[in-house]
C-alpha cells in the first residue's frame, strides 16, 4: 500500500498526474483531428501551386500560333467520358485516342444523345491525368466551356480543340482527358437517381477556375 | 501481496459490465475479438466459396463486394486491434509492476463502446441496399453514393476509432506514470515498448481517419463537397487523408506482435534479447517513417514523378529498421538453447511469414512494378502475409505464452503444436498461390475470374476452409485450459524472465498493490 493503489484507489498525486496526461493526450487527439481537416486546404494549395490536380488550362488561337511545334516527339492523348447517374444521356468520345506533337492544335468530337423525353441541361467537368500534364493541356474550344441544353432525343457531336504545349515533361508519353457530365438541375437529377452539379457543389461559381479562367 | 483481496469483486453480469479491473477488461477484449474473428472468418469463407470456380455461383456480386469490405473492417477493427488492446490490458500492468491501468474507469468505457460499434457494423449489412461494398478503404465516390448501410459503417468506424484512442491514452498513461520504482524506460519489456509506440501511432493516426470519415458523412448528408468532383472537391484527396491514417495503421497492427516475438524468442532461446536498445530505436524509426510513406498505396492516381520517387525511397527505407528487428530475433536464437514449445513455434513461424510479407511489400514499393501489381491478388497475398502472418501469429504466440499465467493451467501442448502446424499449412496454402494469381493479373474484389486462374483459386479455397477448421482446435485448447488441466507454476517457462512471472498463476485479482523493487 506504499505506492500506487489499494482496492482501486490511486494516490491523489498519481491520480492528478494520470488525469493531466490523459488530458494532454486528448489534446493531441483533437489536434490530429484538426490536422486531418487541414489536409483538405493544404491539398488544394499544393495542387494549385504545383498544377497537379488535373484541372486543364485554356488558351486561344493567337497564342497557339505563336508557339513552336516540337516535332522531335509524339504524345498519345486518350479520351474518355461519363454521363453521371443524374443525367440520362449517352456520352462518348468519337476518337478513342490519337498521337500528336506537342504544340500542334488538334480537334476531336464527343457524341451526346439525350435519351430522356424532356429537355435537360448539363455541364461537363474535365480532368486530365497524369496531374502534372494538366497545366500543359490547353483548350481553345470546348463544350465544357458552357452549359449544354439538349432537346428530347437530340443527338449532337461536340468538339474539343486543344493543344498540348511543348513545356510538357518528356517523361509523360500518354495523357488522358476525361469528362464527367452532370445534370445542372437538382430536381431533374434526382428524378433520374443521381446528384446534380449544384447539389453536390455549393454554387456554379466554384467551377469557374476549371473551365472559364482565360489563359488557363 | 494482496491475495486476500482475491474475491472482492461483484460476480455475474455486473462484474463484467462495471469492471475497472485490467485483467477482467483484458479478458473482455479478447473474448470480443475472437467473437469478431469468427464472424470475419465466416465472411472469408463466403468469399472463398464464390471463388471456388469462375462464373457467378453462390452470391450475387454486390453481396460478394460487401463481404470483402466488411470482412476487412471486422478483422482489422474488430479482431486484430481489440485483441492486442486486450493483451496490453492483461499484460502491461503486470509487466511493469503496476497495480492496474492508469485510468480504470475510462478503460471500462473504451471496451464497452466496442460491442455497440460492432453491432452497427454488422447491422449495416441488413439495411436496404446492403452494407458498404466499395472496399474497406471507403474510397469515394462509392462511399458517398452508398445506401444507409454505409452510414451504419461510417458511424461504427467512428466508435471503433474512439475506443482505440481511449485505450491508447490509457496505455500511454499507464506506461509513463505507473512503472514500478527502478523500472526505467530502457529496462521495460519490449512488449511494453512496442505498445507505447503503437499507442502514440494510434492517437496520431486514428483522429485523421475520424476526420476523413466525418468529411464523408458531411459530404453524404450536409452538402459539403470535400470529395465530390462535381462540387469542386477531389476524390483523390480522400485517398491521401485515408492513407495518412492507413499506413501507420498497418504498423499499429504489427508492432505489438513484434513486441510479443521479442518477449517469446529470448524465453525459448534462453538468452536475453539481442540488441535491446536497437530494437527500441528500430521500432521508433518504423513508427516515424510510417507517416511519410502513405502515397505508396496510390502510385496509380497520377502523381508527379518526383512524388512517386520520394514515396518509393521512403518506403524502402522502412526495410532498414525492419531488417534490424529480424536480425536481432535471429541473433537472439543464434547459439541459444532452443526448445520449440507452441509459443516459440508461432513466433518463429511469425517472423518467417512476416519476412515473406515484408519482401512482397518491397516489391510493391517499387513504383513501376506497382503499376502492374496494384489492385491484384498480389496485394491481397502481401497484406495477409503481414497481417495474418505477423499480427495473428503474434496473437496466438502471446495467448499460448501467457494462457498458463492467466488461467493457472497448462494448455495441451500436443494440440497446441497441431494448431500451429495445421494453421501454417492452411495459411500458406490459402495465400501463397495468390501471389501467382496477382502476378498473372487477377484483380482483387471481383467475384468472377478468367478460366486460367481456376486451379490456384481452388488451392486457395481449400486452404481457407482448412485454416478456419483448424481454429476449432484453438478454441478447444483455450476453453479446456480455462476449465482445468495441469497446474502451471508461477514461472511457467524455464527461460521466462519478467515481473509477470513473479506472480502466482493465476495472478490475484489485484496484483502489485505494493510495487515490486526492480534491481
Amino acid at each position: 500500500m506504499t505506492d500506487a493503489m489499494h482496492d482501486g484507489k490511486q494516490k491523489p498525486s498519481l491520480r492528478t498526474a494520470n488525469r493531466r496526461l490523459a488530458l494532454k493526450l486528448g489534446g493531441v487527439t483533437l489536434a490530429m483531428f484538426a490536422f486531418g481537416y487541414a489536409l483538405s486546404p493544404m491539398y488544394d494549395v499544393m495542387c494549385r501551386a504545383l498544377g497537379i490536380n488535373g484541372k486543364t488550362g485554356r488558351t486561344d488561337v493567337q497564342t497557339v500560333a505563336a508557339e513552336p511545334v516540337d516535332l522531335t516527339r509524339t504524345v498519345t492523348v486518350e479520351f474518355t467520358g461519363l454521363a453521371t447517374s443524374g443525367l440520362p444521356w449517352e456520352f462518348k468520345p468519337l476518337t478513342k485516342k490519337l498521337e500528336l506533337h506537342p504544340g500542334e492544335t488538334r480537334e476531336v468530337k464527343y457524341l451526346v444523345r439525350n435519351l430522356a423525353k424532356e429537355e435537360i441541361t448539363g455541364q461537363a467537368i474535365p480532368s486530365v491525368t497524369p496531374g502534372e500534364s494538366a497545366p500543359h493541356f490547353k483548350k481553345i474550344e470546348c463544350f465544357c466551356f458552357t452549359r449544354q441544353t439538349m432537346k428530347p432525343g437530340e443527338t449532337r457531336e461536340m468538339p474539343v480543340r486543344f493543344v498540348v504545349d511543348a513545356g510538357l515533361d518528356r517523361d509523360v508519353q500518354t495523357i488522358t482527358l476525361s469528362y464527367s457530365f452532370f445534370n445542372i438541375d437538382k430536381a431533374s437529377a434526382e428524378k433520374y437517381g443521381g446528384t446534380s452539379l449544384a447539389q453536390a457543389g455549393e454554387s456554379a461559381e466554384h467551377h469557374d477556375h476549371v473551365h472559364s479562367a482565360p489563359g488557363g | 501481496m494482496s491475495a486476500d483481496h482475491h474475491a472482492e469483486h461483484p460476480t455475474g453480469l455486473s462484474r463484467w459490465l462495471f469492471t475497472t479491473n485490467h485483467k477482467d477488461i483484458g479478458t473482455l477484449y479478447l473474448v470480443f475479438a475472437f467473437t469478431m474473428a469468427v464472424i470475419g472468418g465466416l465472411m472469408s469463407l463466403v468469399i472463398r466459396s464464390e471463388l471456388w470456380q469462375p462464373g457467378l455461383q453462390l452470391v450475387d456480386p454486390h453481396f460478394f463486394n460487401q463481404m470483402t469490405t466488411v470482412h476487412a473492417l471486422v478483422m482489422i477493427f474488430g479482431f486484430a486491434m481489440p485483441a492486442f488492446v486486450g493483451l496490453a490490458n492483461w499484460m502491461i500492468p503486470m509487466m511493469i509492476g503496476a497495480p492496474d491501468m492508469a485510468l480504470p474507469r475510462m478503460n471500462n468505457w473504451s471496451f464497452w463502446i466496442l460491442p455497440f460499434a460492432a453491432t452497427l457494423l454488422i447491422l449495416g449489412l441488413f439495411m436496404p441496399g446492403g452494407g458498404p461494398a466499395g472496399g474497406w478503404t471507403l474510397y469515394p465516390p462509392l462511399s458517398v453514393q452508398g445506401g444507409i448501410g454505409t452510414d451504419f459503417t461510417l458511424l461504427s468506424i467512428h466508435l471503433l476509432g474512439m475506443s482505440s484512442i481511449l485505450g491508447s491514452i490509457n496505455i500511454i498513461a499507464t506506461i509513463l506514470n505507473m512503472r514500478a520504482p527502478g523500472m526505467t524506460l530502457m529496462k521495460m519489456p519490449m512488449f511494453a515498448w512496442t505498445w507505447l509506440i503503437t499507442a502514440f501511432l494510434l492517437i496520431a493516426a486514428m483522429p485523421v481517419l475520424a476526420g476523413a470519415i466525418t468529411m464523408l458523412i458531411t459530404d453524404r448528408h450536409f452538402g459539403t463537397h470535400f470529395f465530390n468532383a462535381a462540387g469542386g472537391g477531389d476524390p483523390v484527396l480522400f485517398q491521401h487523408v485515408f492513407w495518412f491514417f492507413g499506413h501507420p495503421e498497418v504498423y499499429i497492427l504489427v508492432l505489438p506482435a513484434f513486441g510479443v516475438f521479442s518477449q517469446i524468442i529470448p524465453t525459448f532461446a534462453r538468452k536475453p534479447l539481442f540488441g535491446y536498445a536497437s530494437m527500441v530505436y528500430a521500432t521508433a524509426s518504423i513508427a516515424l517513417l510510417s507517416f511519410i510513406v502513405w502515397a505508396h498505396h496510390m502510385y496509380t492516381v497520377g502523381m508527379p514523378m518526383a512524388g512517386e520517387l520520394f514515396f518509393m525511397y521512403a518506403t524502402m527505407l522502412i526495410a532498414v529498421p525492419t531488417g534490424v528487428k529480424i536480425f536481432n530475433w535471429v541473433s537472439t536464437m543464434w547459439r541459444g538453447s532452443m526448445t520449440f514449445e507452441t509459443p516459440m513455434l508461432w513466433s518463429i513461424g511469425g517472423v518467417f511469414t512476416f519476412a515473406i510479407g515484408g519482401f512482397s511489400g518491397l516489391m510493391l514499393a517499387i513504383t513501376p512494378a506497382d503499376f502492374q501489381y496494384q489492385d491484384t491478388y498480389f496485394v491481397v497475398a502481401h497484406f495477409h502475409y503481414v497481417i495474418f502472418g505477423a499480427t495473428i501469429y503474434g496473437l496466438f504466440a502471446a495467448i499460448y505464452f501467457w494462457l498458463p499465467k492467466w488461467t493457472g493451467h497448462m494448455y495441451n501442448e500436443t494440440l497446441g503444436k497441431w494448431h500451429f502446424w495445421l494453421t501454417t499449412i492452411g495459411f500458406n496454402l490459402t495465400f501463397f498461390p495468390q501471389h501467382f494469381l496477382g502476378l498473372a493479373g487477377m484483380p482483387r474484389r471481383i467475384p468472377d475470374y478468367a478460366l486460367q486462374f481456376t486451379e490456384f483459386n481452388q488451392w486457395s479455397t481449400i486452404g481457407a476452409f482448412f485454416t478456419i477448421t483448424a481454429q476449432l482446435i484453438f478454441f478447444y485448447i483455450a476453453i479446456r485450459a480455462m476449465k482445468g488441466g495441469a497446474k502451471a507454476t508461477d514461472k511457467v517457462w524455464e527461460g521466462a524472465d519478467g515481473l509477470e512471472w513473479t506472480l502466482p498463476s493465476p495472478p490475484p485479482y489485484h496484483s502489485f498493490a505494493v510495487a515490486p523493487k526492480i534491481k
